[in-house]
């Protein structure tokens, strides 16, 4: 099971190590060290590395490496979703998962650390559950703390600990009683030179934030739910209703949470809501180029396109960008030759459009590759894949709650190769 | 307010003013004190000193201020374990108190306390917390019984731990039983042999119900167990995979794939034409792409199983091509994962797809990437057919763009092709040729070189652009030069009139140029070939080739299906078995797939089909590779002896009857009371063999350079002898000595092979002999020796071995075999060997036991022709452990007093005599065993006069 936990920054500063069995020495991150510094990039830092001894296991969030020392047998991805759950909790503790926080919160931090696995066994993950184990800090908090005496430790056992619904902590109360459900769904392109789409999916989640006093008993149910064939769940949801009559029942955690995952596969047509016409060319023996993108809407269900952002990966030769953009502003980095226009919405009556010329290093070789395009935007009141809510129920309270669902589509990993 | 107020007082005297703090009666300051104390702990600080007054503050009602004291203990018990034992009291208390999260706590804290000497505290508290009313105790205890055993696993089995365990798998509460088998698993990888999780159809439905209501870790550690079973026929199969396929729908990715691992492994029993096996192929199909979108670590996880996965089923995921396609901003790791999958799928209805993404990748910017995917346009080549001229097109445009490295992958892929489709694109060569000289890594020129060879008659100026790269022939590296001294050969026999120059000066250079054994091999094969028959060189050399094979990147069948049962764990991310790199792997357990079984036979004949063994009867054990080794001696050697071999067990009686006839033979008079000559296995346990084989050089260079190592350190080393002449040995040669280097015995052996065959398969075993003499280790011969080779090896002795008194008593019979024949020759070995360093006997006890020996037991010898003075004496016998006690001078001699013990015990006891002037000593011996005096006095006289 899990041995140790390393927390490092990108300078390599090992600054919090946690073990939940022997002590294993710092020493053993070095083999981390090694194998950071063969990847030009953090984010291609291989994240199962073998040393002698250990296994490193380490994840990638926030600026910061969490990096698990296992010793035996484990299964990879029961470590990597583990790490994922601390680094999930940071943030929802101290609002960031940042160095400074961990540092500002260092005994609350191994605290939890504790609190989350014996002996390298998960023991309460569940964010409802850790929260009435160890008290978020807050400002009023400690202030009240500091006079009181009284402590941020719980002393009484979570009553979801050991319930069949351990998500859910007992005595909720609230004078406003709302639920409300957002249906976000990104989608995740590959357009070619010439427009067409090589692969399109959309990934889509439905999160919800439930304020709900008692135990309430939901069930939501959609218009059109043949669409969702591919979902993974909430531990809250009852399988057997969804397979039996495609309705999601569940009591709910407390708070935020996600409430399903669902993948829109290729096989569907995915609508692909913008499209983009470019010309990029270098010429042969020049020490310039050309570079012209206009971009248009497509698809979009009548809905507006907004926060459109545009991000280009330069080749290393070029200097320098000198545009002109119809619409938004653009920036360009000679260092990391990475090109930002910031579009915002588009008014089918003028296509924004970015022209001008590229300057290259003299005397270099005219570049290989052509850059691809990297897309953000965003559709409000739509979920693009044409999921819809039909109606949310509540049994086992008397009250009427507030109920709410809002739709949004953005850009997932959406590119255009050029 | 923020915690990083504790880390500034880092000014002098931190540590006491801390002190002061936790001994405060205030409460809360004595809360910030241990806050500021777990601070220091976390950033590696040392506070151990802290620990009796933070230990104090442990009886407190504060569960903060409990949980702070709990921390620090944990940390710093193992460096504190008298201290420890002062907070054992709590712990009692605290598992009896009445809120059941203390008890939880204190239970928990108990086992993390890694101390021994708090281990036998901690049982009786711990049985009660097995059985506690509330369950998150028990769920507790569940794990503390797998903490204990880590540290004391003699302790867990005593007290019957295990067997508690063993029931909490039937407990009510699903936490309690995920824990439970979470336990038991932990337990059972360090006791691969110990049938802990014997599960059977009760236990399984137990599992079943529990799986789903605990929480997400703990359907992780039920399924990897359930993936352990083996279902007694294909109906059970069935229903435990309808009940766990719900879980591919889990949020958590490690559940799925503990799912899949489940379903692909039981699937294995299900008959192919039942409508549910395809039901259940095309429910794994989604939740191994959701996978792909979940962070990039996960997905490299993911992707590594989905790589076996597709080599085992590939019908699953055929239609899921596009999800494996590479977007720009994936992680390196990825990217490759992806890339080596889609060849997989790779097929005819996919191939334009394929081909044109690949296309697309060898244009992007990471070197690694670029390669790879040049490398996969390669090989859908070869595994479609129908692709293959727009691949090679495809490649011929890679090449155009001169990018170096893509030009040097493309060259070797094209080599490839061109095996796999002989006479089809040999037009491309032209074009290939024109990049001769940008290519500089060994595996471009090799594959270039090769295809110049291979296609010579076709290339006019082959022998100009060989020859271009002779010249620098001794700077290539060894792949470059081999497959040069083969084109250059293809050559000749193609065109031999204008390259017979070229063939000779490649010859000389592999054959009297190389230090490099394999080239040299090569290059006298093709010599002898080429000048005794070269029509039979033509057939060799230029034989038809076989086509390469469509995927020889494929993981071999047998592993792959061991590799199945590890889908999820690090194994499948290795894709090597665990028995390859676990730690230590401590007889690692292999699994197997279940065999498929045909749903009416199995009903009906269930003797027939194969009937759930559980698994651990099935698979076998695999011993460490020590092992290993002595279970081969044994079998070749004798029949077989149950359990690893030990030196101490005696063999059964006559069961190893090698020497017989032979030793009576060899040994005359003294076959006398050998009776069935009995040889102790060596015992496991592999050390090092010295493997200096000098090619050539007199065998004398040898004995003088053994004498010369000899003299260096530890005691007297004669000179090797020959023990066994090859005549009687079928060609063998065994000369050899002992030494005894800082107190273990070795023999030191020359092995010389004077036969025209290969030698190997070296043993080596004893007879039973007076001091119990035997190896301490196999004989370790590397490499087969060769003839005229000669190896030089140093064998460990120990003297565990059974002992028999042998007369002369340093006789020492030896049987070594060979794959030729066993042979046996007898050697006297000197005693000195057995002189132990602790030999030195106090003054006192020494005039004791002198004057306690009878008189009859003194044996009195001459040393003659000794030209040495009394100091040189006692040094040079010191350096053979024979130690002096005391030095006297009556009337002009110089009395030495000496002691020395042999390693069974026995001590001699002597008095050397030596006169100024005089080379003649006396020596007299003084021994409760009087028959070793005479070998005490042989091993005086060698190591004096030598």
């Amino acid at each position: 099971m899990i041995h140790s936990l390393f927390l490092i920054n990108c300078s390599g500063d090992i600054f919090l190590e946690k073990h939940w069995k022997s002590v294993v020495s710092q020493s053993v991150c070095d083999y981390f060290f090694e194998a950071q510094e063969k990847a030009a990039d953090v984010e291609n830092v291989p994240p199962v590395i073998s040393t002698p001894h250990h296994y490193l296991i380490s994840i990638y969030r926030d600026k910061l490496f969490f990096v698990s020392v296992i010793q035996t047998e484990v299964p990879p991805l029961f470590v990597i979703e583990f790490l994922h759950r601390v680094a999930d909790t940071f943030q929802d503790y101290f609002g960031e998962c940042s160095e400074a926080a961990i540092k500002d919160n260092v005994v609350i931090v191994y605290e939890l650390l504790e609190e989350m696995l014996d002996n390298g066994f998960p023991l309460a993950t569940e964010s409802n559950i850790l929260k009435e184990l160890i008290k978020p800090p807050t400002i009023l908090r400690s202030v009240v703390n500091s006079i009181t005496g009284s402590s941020n430790v719980g002393d009484t056992l979570p009553t979801g600990q050991l319930s069949n619904i351990p998500w859910r902590r007992a005595g909720v109360k609230y004078t406003n009683n709302e639920a409300y459900f957002d249906v976000i769904e990104e989608i995740d392109a590959i357009i070619d030179k010439s427009g067409s789409t090589v692969f399109a999916e959309i990934q889509g989640v439905i999160d919800a934030c439930i304020k709900l006093s008692g135990m309430p008993d939901l069930s939501l149910s959609f218009m059109n739910p043949r669409l969702l064939d591919d979902v993974s769940f909430h531990p809250c949801i009852r399988f057997k209703r969804w397979e039996s009559e495609r309705v999601l029942s569940f009591i709910p955690p407390d708070g935020n949470f996600r409430l399903i995952s669902y993948r829109v596969s290729s096989q569907n047509l995915v609508a692909i809501p913008v499209y983009v016409k470019h010309n990029i060319s270098f010429k042969e023996n020049s020490s310039c180029g050309r570079f012209d993108i206009t971009i248009g809407p497509k698809q979009n269900m009548g809905k507006t396109v907004e926060g459109i952002t545009v991000t280009v990966h330069m080749p290393k030769v070029v200097l320098n960008m000198n545009l002109t953009p119809t619409q938004g502003s653009y920036t360009f980095d000679p260092v990391t030759k990475v090109l930002t226009w910031d579009i915002g919405k588009i008014t089918p009556q003028k296509l924004p459009s970015l022209k001008g010329l590229v300057n290259l290093q003299s005397g270099a070789p005219k570049p290989e590759e052509n850059p691809s395009l990297n897309i953000q935007f965003k559709i409000q009141q739509l979920a693009i894949s044409g999921l819809k809510v039909n109606r949310l129920d509540m049994y086992g309270e008397k009250y009427k709650p507030f109920k709410g669902v809002k739709y949004i589509t953005k850009a997932g990993k959406f590119q255009v190769r050029t | 307010m923020t915690d990083s107020k504790y880390f500034t007082t880092t000014k002098k005297g931190e540590i006491f003013e801390l002190k002061a703090e936790l001994n405060s009666d205030k409460k809360e300051k004595k809360k910030e004190a241990v806050k500021k104390v777990i601070a220091s702990m976390t950033v590696g600080k040392d506070v151990s000193a802290l620990f009796p007054d933070v230990v104090n503050c442990m009886q407190t009602d504060n569960l903060e201020l409990k949980k702070l004291v709990y921390l620090y203990l944990m940390n710093y018990a193992k460096s504190q374990p008298d201290m420890a034992i002062m907070a054992v009291n709590t712990f009692v208390k605290d598992c009896e108190d009445p809120n059941p999260l203390i008890r939880a706590l204190a239970v928990r804290t108990m086992g993390c306390i890694r101390v021994d000497k708090i281990t036998e505290y901690l049982c009786e508290p711990l049985r009660k917390c097995l059985k506690d009313e509330d369950p998150y105790v028990r769920k507790t205890a569940a794990v503390c019984v797998a903490k204990l055993h880590d540290i004391n696993a003699q302790l867990v089995e005593d007290q019957g731990f295990l067997d508690t365990l063993k029931d909490l798998i039937s407990d009510s509460n699903p936490m309690v039983v995920a824990n439970a088998v979470a336990a038991l698993s932990e337990i059972a990888e360090s006791h691969p042999s110990s049938n802990l999780l014997d599960l059977n159809p009760q236990s399984i439905n137990k599992l079943l119900t529990a799986l789903n209501e605990c929480t997400e870790w703990g359907q992780i550690f039920i399924l990897d167990c359930l993936a352990n079973y083996m279902p007694k026929d294909d109906r059970e199969a069935q229903s435990i995979c309808e009940r766990v396929t719900p879980r591919l729908s889990h949020a958590n990715s490690a559940v799925v794939l503990s799912a899949v691992k489940v379903l692909m492994k039981f699937m294995e029993m299900l008959s192919k034409d039942l409508d549910y096996y395809s039901t259940l192929l095309k429910k794994l199909a989604p939740p191994l792409v959701t996978l792909l979108s979940a962070e990039p670590e996960l997905q490299y996880v993911a992707l590594r199983n989905i790589n076996l996965i597709v080599q085992k089923r590939p019908e699953i995921l055929k239609h899921e091509m596009k999800v494996f396609f590479v977007k720009y901003n994936d992680p390196i790791y990825v990217k490759l994962e992806k890339l080596d999958i889609m060849i997989r799928l790779a097929s005819q209805a996919n191939i334009a797809q394929v081909l044109a993404e690949l296309k697309e990748y060898a244009t992007e910017v990471d070197v690694d990437f670029v390669r790879k995917a040049v490398r996969a346009i390669g090989r859908c080549a070869i595994k479609v057919e129908q692709s293959a001229e727009r691949c090679v097109s495809t490649l011929l445009d890679l090449i155009q763009t001169k990018v170096n490295y893509v030009v040097q992958e493309a060259i070797v892929v094209i080599k490839d092709i061109f095996r796999k489709y002989p006479n089809k694109y040999e037009s491309v060569i032209a074009t290939l040729c024109e990049n001769l000289d940008s290519l500089d890594e060994p595996e471009a020129r090799a594959a270039m070189i090769w295809i110049v060879g291979e296609y010579a008659e076709r290339i006019d100026n082959a022998d100009e652009l060989l020859e271009s790269f002779l010249e620098g022939f001794h700077d290539e590296s060894t792949q470059v030069q081999l497959q040069l001294l083969t084109a250059i050969v293809k050559l000749f026999l193609k065109k031999p009139t204008e390259t017979q120059e070229l063939v000779q000066q490649v010859l000389s250079l592999a054959t009297q140029d190389s230090d490099n054994p394999d080239l040299r091999d090569r290059g006298y094969i093709y010599w002898r070939l080429l000048s005794t028959d070269p029509v039979a060189a033509k057939e060799v050399v230029l034989a038809e080739k076989p086509l390469i094979s469509e995927e020889t990147d494929l993981i071999e069948p047998t592993l792959l299906d061991e590799l199945i049962c590890y889908i999820g764990t690090l194994a499948s991310v290795y894709h090597k078995p665990p028995s390859a790199f676990v730690e230590g792997s401590r007889g690692v357990v292999h699994k197997s797939l279940p065999p498929r079984t045909g749903s009416s036979e199995s009903a009906e004949s269930p003797e027939t089909a194969p009937t759930g063994a559980p698994p651990s009867e099935q698979p076998a054990v695999i011993p460490a590779q020590g092992d290993l080794l002595g279970d081969l001696l044994n079998l070749d050697l004798g029949p077989p002896v149950s359990g690893p071999p030990l030196t101490t067990a005696p063999v059964q009686m006559g069961a190893v009857d090698l020497l017989g006839g032979g030793l009576d033979s060899l040994m005359g008079d003294e076959s006398e009371g050998m009776g069935g000559a009995n040889f102790a296995a060596p015992p496991a346990g592999t050390m090092p063999a010295n493997l200096g084989a000098p090619l050539g050089g007199g065998l004398g260079d040898l004995f003088d350079l053994a004498g010369g190592v000899g003299t260096l350190s530890g005691s007297y080393v004669a000179p090797k002898a020959v023990w066994l002449p090859a005549m009687k040995a079928k060609g063998l040669e065994i000369s050899g000595t002992f030494s005894r280097q800082v107190g273990s015995i070795s023999m030191d052996l020359l092995l010389t092979n004077k036969a025209l065959q290969v030698m190997s398969d070296f043993a080596i075993q004893f007879n039973r002999n007076s001091f119990g003499l035997a190896p301490a280790a196999p004989l370790q011969v590397h490499a087969p020796l060769s003839p005229n080779q000669t190896v030089e090896i140093s064998l460990p002795l120990n003297t565990v071995g059974s002992v028999m008194k042998m007369d002369p008593l340093n006789n020492l019979q030896v049987a070594v075999k060979n794959n030729i024949d066993v042979f046996y020759f007898s050697t006297l070995y000197p005693l000195h060997i057995l002189f132990v360093e602790d030999g030195k006997m106090e003054r006192q006890m020494f005039l004791a036991t002198w004057k306690d020996i009878p008189n009859e037991n003194e044996a009195q010898f001459q040393i003659k022709d000794c030209p040495l003075n009394a100091e040189a004496v006692s040094s040079k016998l010191q350096g053979s452990n024979i130690f002096t006690i005391a030095k006297r001078n009556v009337e002009g001699q110089d009395m030495l007093y000496q002691s020395l013990k042999l390693t069974n015990g026995i001590w001699v006891l002597a008095e050397l005599r030596v006169q100024p002037g005089n080379p003649t000593f006396t020596l007299s011996l003084k021994c409760r065993a009087p028959e070793v005096s005479q070998h005490v006095y042989q091993a005086y006289e060698t190591i004096l006069k030598n």
